[in-house]
């Protein structure tokens, strides 16, 4: 979580080249520009499925993940099936398929990186694919790459295909406390602003220590340190503000109240066709039709 | 050090949180009890400052790598542990929902891992009491390193428990804890060393700033009950690690017995009902028969699931599905896309 | 009793181990009145504003609003009188959407649903930006930004606008709109600026403060027309007033 060697691929999807200050400003711009402000657009459609109840979909989304990872560690053909929620959410709601598949790739690769010790602990010979013996190992690594494909890009996807501010909304209404609804929402409101200041900071120190030089832990501190000071400040005037319009430490939102009849067909439809999915290898089936020797 | 969905069984994702979850319930009722109004703001705008922060690296010397902030120590010492364990989890819901980081599932374990450690346990124990007022020196860099160090083991070693717990993964569990824990001894170290730079500074420029969080009015009987709280975390900790190690005295030694007992054991069950296929399959593919290829190791039917046939339509099916999938999706694509906002 | 009144009596102000920032400061501002408060960087003027609403409270001194001192007891109802608009938006744009926005005072009056739904949509059809009334704050350009958080103070219904440095990081097509925005209103306005064209064209007195204190009060003609009193507090003679003939708007 805090160490990363030079040019490693961090977990926003900002490839760090050199390490002096111009790598404050890329990332600074990669997050801001690139990653959420896309998102953020992506969620700010209005498709049918945009304008739909958070609450269904994000409901619906960990019962999907839940499925996915109850499946046994060998298992790949029969999570094939569950490829289709995301794709059609993602049809639905207009997003390119290419974005998350994009977004995934550069995925926090923890999962991968202990996955990939399973081929070699578990060498034994499992199945055969034409003349190749394949290990347990092996496909069980395949597995866990499929589960990541499958949990991330639906975790993804729910938020391109709602936005967040109907995620918090919905959350809100499904008994999320209300103090870390407002507090996601006011996150992601500074989230720009102070990425901005850290981005205005970092440039004018690399005005005068020259582009080449690399940060040492005093200007580091300096650095953050101000950048923090900065945010203490404007948390203080964002106080002021809002104690100025009456506020008194409740916030009172106004929630559109609708629960449709098609949400709940939704919800209902898609947790048959996960327990259908999951309870016979759709893929397999197929499989043997096609190839024969079904029963 | 995100744990990560494809990790995990529903079993350890569910305990994770309902166990964050109730934290985070607790925490909430907390912060709304003890703090004033001029806290919100503050939580949320402290929230964006993580984000920004943790883009921000700083060179290491000598290794060529760079470290950048964790915040979970910064957060507990301006907002106090209650309000600094909203803040890290709302910051990493920002980064499983925009990055994937983790997993939707895994939330649960990352906010107790990287939550709860530094704001219930580094903090309150190792941090307060060492850096008190003091403003650099040995006291001061002990507790910042200290506590960042603490935190980030015991956030690691249940990442390892977590994976272990859930099964996906073949690493065992002793081989883990000694790739984990060293990391993060490191990464831990560095942490503390950023965070203690940037509290030095901030005091230096604005003196008063950290000293006294906000909440530090802690409930009656608070110290105790975390002490206590601690206690039996680590009794249930302690049991299940005696536990793998009497099971399991030697990582490599507990991975071969694994693998061997996995041919007797996953013949039986398991994927046992699928032998039912061989026969017809392996009729209807006869180039790939077991027999001539098969190496001198004896038969086929010692393996787990030695159903070349199987696999094989298993492949083609799941191809196929995916293509279906992906068809689908793109049949049922919504006609009038990105219309800007609804109105 | 009107509350378009504002008063403040020999305020006296130092921030915590600092020197006086606000040094024996007196006026009174009257119904209606659009007052411009100038003074070089540092003289003050930000400090005095944040007295008006009670987030500074004067060491000795007092603030008046309507015919009630402003004390911990009147606050809340001082700052439903006074409407602040912050010098940066950003500050003061804190919600998902412009419309929850500028929907937060009002609620938190504890209105009827209804009635927040009127003012919001009264409050930006008065500025004009009903249209962007779905978007979210930080995807405004600077005017628009400044165009809602004026609706936002709007929708509280104050008596007096209180604002700092309205026009900084607005082109001259966002100032203008803003000066014909605020030329408009009825309210009470007092206007912490640099611009002095700005007060020019709005204001019919100004202050000029120095080291926290009122060093001239009177007409703006008079005021920013006299030349060595700009001079002598640090400021410069507005362009539109310093020639012969006269080019004001209109
Ligand atoms: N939070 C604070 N703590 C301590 N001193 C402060 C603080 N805010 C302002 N000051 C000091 O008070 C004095 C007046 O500042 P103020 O911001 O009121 O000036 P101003 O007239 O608004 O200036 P400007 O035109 O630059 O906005 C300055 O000397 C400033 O350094
Ligand atoms: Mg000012």
């Amino acid at each position: 979580m805090a160490v990363e060697s030079e040019g490693a691929v961090e977990n926003n999807g900002v490839v760090r080249t050199a390490m002096g200050f111009g790598s404050i400003m890329n990332n600074s711009y990669g997050i801001g520009r690139m990653g959420i402000w896309r998102m953020d657009e992506m969620g700010g459609q209005a498709t049918p499925l945009h304008r739909m109840d958070a609450r269904i979909k994000i409901l619906t989304v960990f019962i999907f993940i839940g499925f996915v990872m109850s499946f046994p560690r060998y298992e790949i053909s029969a999570l094939m099936p569950f490829f289709l929620f995301p794709l059609v959410l993602m049809g639905r709601a207009g997003i390119p398929p290419s974005y998350i598949f994009k977004k995934v790739l550069i995925a926090s690769p923890f999962a991968l990186a202990v996955g990939i010790f399973n081929p070699w602990l578990d060498p034994a010979p499992m199945i055969r694919v034409g003349g190749i013996f394949v290990s347990g190992g092996w496909l069980s690594f395949l597995s866990i790459l499929i589960r990541f494909s499958l949990t991330v890009s639906v975790a993804l996807t729910l938020l391109a295909c709602t936005g967040i501010q109907r995620l918090c909304d919905g959350m809100g209404r499904m008994g999320v406390p209300q103090v870390l609804v407002v507090q996601l929402q006011l996150l992601y409101r500074y989230l720009f602003v102070v990425v901005e200041e850290g981005g205005r900071l970092g440039r004018g120190l690399a005005l005068r220590a020259g582009p080449r030089s690399r940060i040492t832990l005093r200007t580091y501190g300096a650095l953050v340190g101000h950048l923090l000071l900065r945010s203490l400040d404007r948390a203080q005037r964002v106080y002021q503000a809002m104690a100025s319009r009456g506020y008194t430490g409740e916030t009172r939102m106004m929630h559109p109240p609708v629960l449709r009849r098609v949400d709940l067909l939704f919800l209902v439809g898609w947790v048959l066709f996960f327990g259908v999915a999951r309870y016979w290898n759709l893929a397999g089936q197929m499989g043997r039709l096609l190839i024969g020797g079904g029963r | 050090m995100h744990m990560a969905d494809a990790l995990m069984s529903p079993a350890v994702g569910g305990v994770m949180w309902a166990i964050s979850g109730g934290l985070l319930a607790w925490c909430s009722r907390q912060v709304r009890r003890l703090l004033n109004d001029r806290m919100i703001p503050m939580m949320g705008v402290l929230g964006a400052f993580i984000f920004a922060a943790q883009m921000i690296n700083f060179s290491i010397p000598g290794t060529g790598s760079s470290g950048h902030l964790g915040g979970g120590l910064i957060l507990a010492a301006l907002l106090g542990p209650y309000a600094a364990f909203i803040v890290i989890a709302s910051v990493l819901t920002v980064q499983a929902l925009f990055f994937a980081d983790g997993g939707l599932l895994a939330l649960g374990c990352n906010i107790f891992n990287l939550g709860f450690f530094p704001a219930f346990v580094a903090y309150p124990l190792i941090y307060k009491p060492l850096v008190k007022s003091t403003q650099g020196g040995l006291r001061f860099w002990m507790g910042a390193i200290g506590a960042a160090v603490v935190g980030l083991q015991l956030g690691a070693f249940c990442v390892v428990l977590e994976t272990t717990l859930s099964g996906i993964s073949d690493l065992p569990f002793s081989t883990f804890v000694w790739m984990m824990l060293p990391i993060h001894l490191a990464i831990g170290v560095v942490e503390g060393v950023a965070t203690g730079a940037v509290v030095l500074f901030v005091l230096k420029a604005r003196p008063g700033l950290l000293g006294e969080p906000v909440d530090s009015a802690t409930p009656p009987g608070g110290g105790r009950k975390v002490i206590i709280g601690l206690l039996a975390a680590t009794l249930i900790v302690g049991g299940v690690v005696s536990w793998f190690a009497s099971t399991h005295p030697d990582g490599l030694e507990w991975a071969m017995a694994k693998v061997k007992g996995k041919n007797t054991l996953e013949s039986q069950a398991g994927m046992s009902e699928k032998l039912a296929d061989i026969q017809a399959t392996t009729a209807f593919l006869p180039d790939y028969g077991f027999k001539k290829s098969e190496p001198s190791q004896g038969e086929s039917s010692s393996w787990p699931a030695p159903s070349a046939g199987t696999s094989v339509s298993g492949l083609v099916g799941g191809l196929l599905t995916l293509v279906l999938a992906v068809g689908a999706g793109w049949l049922l694509r919504a006609k009038g896309r990105s219309k800007t906002m609804e109105s | 009793m009107s509350h378009h009144l504002i008063e403040a009596r020999d305020v006296w102000f130092a921030y915590p181990q600092g020197a006086d920032v606000l040094r024996g400061l007196s006026f009174r501002i009257t119904h209606g009145e659009a007052v411009g408060l100038i003074g070089c960087n540092g003289a003050g003027k930000s400090t005095l504003l944040m007295h008006l609403n009670g987030f500074l409270t004067p060491r000795c001194g007092e603030i008046r609003i309507g015919d009630t001192p402003l004390t911990a007891q009147t606050v809340a109802a001082a700052r439903r009188a006074v409407g602040v608009v912050f010098q940066d938006p950003d500050d003061q744009l804190f919600m998902p959407t412009v419309a929850e926005d500028v929907a937060f005072g009002p609620l938190n009056l504890g209105l009827p649903l209804d009635e927040v739904a009127q003012r919001v949509g009264a409050a930006l059809e008065r500025v004009g930006m009903t249209s962007v009334r779905e978007r979210p704050p930080y995807k405004l350009s600077a005017g628009e930004k400044r165009a809602v958080a004026i609706a936002t103070v709007l929708a509280m219904m104050p008596d007096i606008l209180v604002m700092d440095e309205p026009t900084s990081s607005l082109d001259s097509r966002g100032r203008r709109r803003l000066i014909e925005l605020l030329r408009g209103f009825e309210h009470t306005r007092i206007i912490a600026t640099h611009d002095l064209e700005l007060v020019v064209e709005i204001c019919s007195r100004v202050l000029i403060m120095d080291e926290g204190r009122i060093v001239a009060d009177g007409p703006a003609r008079t005021i920013l027309g006299d030349r060595e009193l700009l001079h002598a507090h640090g400021l410069e003679r507005p362009h539109s007033l310093s020639h012969a003939h006269a080019h004001t708007a209109e």
